[in-house]
């Protein structure tokens, strides 16, 4: 196994008294497909946003792509950049149109030139079937279209790593299939790495190495997608299995 | 009026009809017929009188001020008189042109810079180019123009000039105030909220009379800040603290999302305020600033009580002519016209920005 691109040694993390994350240790490989699934509350979001610091880890080690980060803003800095992040919310910006969305990263951060920032922006928006809407607002487009635009923006950034965190829980549900079908794409396409926290349990047969089931803040159980759906080693796991799939 | 609540539940009135217009929102109850009438009644005892005394009974040619008392209106030919006084103050009356250009230079560089076309980098080079050549004409001393003490100052460039300052530099002072309010560093925060707390705790008057008299005593001996300038410095840190509570406002209804999509892009909280936060944060309060920017506008007014002659005190002083006693309705309804030009200006120009910015999205 290649050199881990994420490694969380002994993160722990609490919300005043509440103990979110309980001693996780997780070594990701490059290229490397993980799906984290397990009831809400159970810290899954809380764990992926730590790896880009939106959630601050209070115990233990967090090493992404060999920066391991700290209070120190440019370990932050450097590791945002490689490290892409696609909310349940969209959370694009809704004053500009979708081509500034997705330009504003590369030029401001990556100091692409404007034209460069908007050939490549063009491609991504291509790539999720949505180069018509590039100058429409966000708020123009529907749930799922925005999704896509979300998708690209973090693309643009040309991230090794992609953050998905709920990226379909927030949609209608004829919407979820055009924003799976763009990650599914993205992950036979483009061997990158990418730690999504889903339930779209179809999407994890598809495309995950790796299926995570977290639960009061542990990671309970991991395994690859067959052996996890058909033969859960965990109680807990059986139990949150039959819940969600009825 | 009272048939606000059912009015969605009408099927839309045709056009062109009047008449049922007048029925549905002046006689639709007793209530709202007894309003009608009595709006109407005071409309019809209000205006005729108020138009005669403007217009028709008005003297607008009087030579003296005895010729000008027979008139049963108004006096406008006391504004004729003293329209110079009012407009300019004291400044040396054969040099007045001096102030009608900088004033006119000034308005023209605000007035471009409401214009979107305008909004490019050399618009910094124009507003350059118009203060300094409004401080030459003002001051004067060089190109052969006399000197003029800036005491000498007065009436509408004076008050142009307090309050284009004024937001010019309360605003980015009230931003940077309502950021650090924000801030994690609570050094930094707990400094601005001491600040915008003890600002907004005194009334203007009370630190224009700090800056005018408690200041000079604060400073070394032969040290001096130049009356005007500690009055233009009172009414900045006035508004800033005003601005800073408006933009706070606004920064507040900004989604935390908003702050996730940008730190994850690996924006720094400087590019992620400048491109992401403030134009969304700003936009949203572009009401209550306008309000700001209104009442600072108006408010020049009370540096009158720290002797320094704007449009207001220029109105007084003509009144104080012996020779032209008894006319103060006409100077103080002059000052209002004026007043009244600038701020509906104001009022409508940010109207017509937010219709501008609300174009394409909705939230």
């Amino acid at each position: 196994m290649s050199e881990a691109i994420i490694r969380l040694e002994n993160v722990n993390k609490w919300y005043g008294q509440f103990h979110v994350l309980r001693n996780l240790n997780l070594d990701v490989a490059s290229g490397e497909r993980i799906v984290i699934c397990g009831p809400s509350g159970s810290g899954k979001s809380t764990m992926i946003r730590c790896i880009n610091r939106l959630e601050e880890h209070q115990q233990g080690r967090i090493v992404v792509d060999g920066t391991e980060l700290t209070n120190d803003l440019k370990h932050i800095e450097t590791i945002r950049r490689d490290v892409g992040m696609v909310f349940q919310h969209f959370n694009l910006f809704p004053h500009l149109t979708v081509l500034e969305n997705l330009t504003l990263g590369p030029i401001w951060v990556l100091k692409k030139s404007k034209a460069e920032a908007e050939a490549s922006a063009m491609k991504y928006l291509e790539r999720v079937r949505i180069p018509e809407q590039a100058d429409k607002y966000p708020g123009q487009l529907s749930g799922g279209q925005q999704q896509r635009v979300a998708i690209a923006r973090s693309l643009c950034m040309n991230p090794k790593i992609m953050l998905f965190d709920e990226p379909t829980s927030a949609l209608d549900p004829e919407m979820v299939k055009e924003v799976l079908d763009v990650m599914v794409s993205l992950a036979q396409e483009s061997g990158m790495t990418m730690l999504c926290v889903t339930h779209e349990m179809g999407f994890a047969r598809k495309v995950a190495d790796r299926v995570i089931f977290m639960d009061q803040g542990e990671i309970i159980e991991e395994n690859t997608p067959d052996v996890f759906f058909d033969a859960p080693q965990h109680e807990r796991t059986q139990l949150f299995l039959k819940q969600i799939l009825h | 009026m009272s048939t606000l609540p059912s009015a969605p539940m009408l099927a839309p009135r045709p056009a062109g009809n009047r008449l049922g217009w007048l029925k549905e929102n002046l006689f639709s109850s007793p209530l709202n017929v007894l309003l009608t009438v009595l709006v109407t009644w005071l409309l019809v005892m209000a205006i005729p009188a108020m138009l005669d005394w403007l217009f028709f009974d008005a003297d607008f040619t009087a030579d003296t001020a005895q010729e000008c008392r027979q008139a049963a209106g108004a006096c406008w030919a006391f504004i004729a008189e003293k329209h110079r006084l009012i407009l300019f103050g004291l400044y040396p009356y054969d040099e007045q042109w001096r102030p009608l250009l900088a004033t006119l230079i000034l308005v023209g560089a605000l007035i471009c810079s409401a214009i979107r076309w305008f909004w490019k980098p050399w618009l910094v080079l124009l507003w350059t180019l118009a203060l300094v050549s409004v401080a030459v004409l003002m001051w004067g001393g060089i190109f052969g123009l006399s000197y003029v003490e800036n005491d000498r100052w007065g009436g509408l460039p004076l008050t142009l000039i307090l309050s284009t300052f004024g937001i010019a530099f309360a605003f980015p002072m009230g931003v940077l105030l309502a950021l650090g309010r924000r801030s994690h560093m609570p050094a930094i925060k707990s400094l601005c909220i001491i600040y915008i707390e003890l600002i907004r705790g005194v009334p203007l008057i009370s630190l224009l009379f700090m800056s005018s008299v408690m200041l000079p005593l604060f400073l070394p001996e032969g040290f001096t800040i130049d009356k005007l300038l500690r009055a233009q410095i009172a009414i900045i840190l006035f508004a800033a603290a005003y601005i800073a509570e408006t933009v706070r406002g606004g920064l507040q209804s900004i989604p935390k999302g908003q702050y996730e999509g940008a730190d994850s892009l690996g924006l720094s909280y400087w590019q992620q305020t400048r491109l992401i936060i403030l134009p969304q944060a700003l936009k949203v309060v572009i009401p209550p600033l306008v309000g700001i920017f209104i009442a600072l506008f108006k408010d020049t007014s009370l540096v009158v009580i720290i002797g320094i002659f704007d449009l207001t005190q220029a109105a007084k002083a003509a009144i104080a002519d012996a020779a032209w006693r008894g006319f103060s309705v006409e100077a103080y309804v002059f000052i209002a016209v004026i007043y009244f030009i600038f701020c509906f200006a104001i009022s409508r120009y940010s109207q017509g920005l937010e219709r501008h910015l609300d174009k394409g999205y909705q939230r």
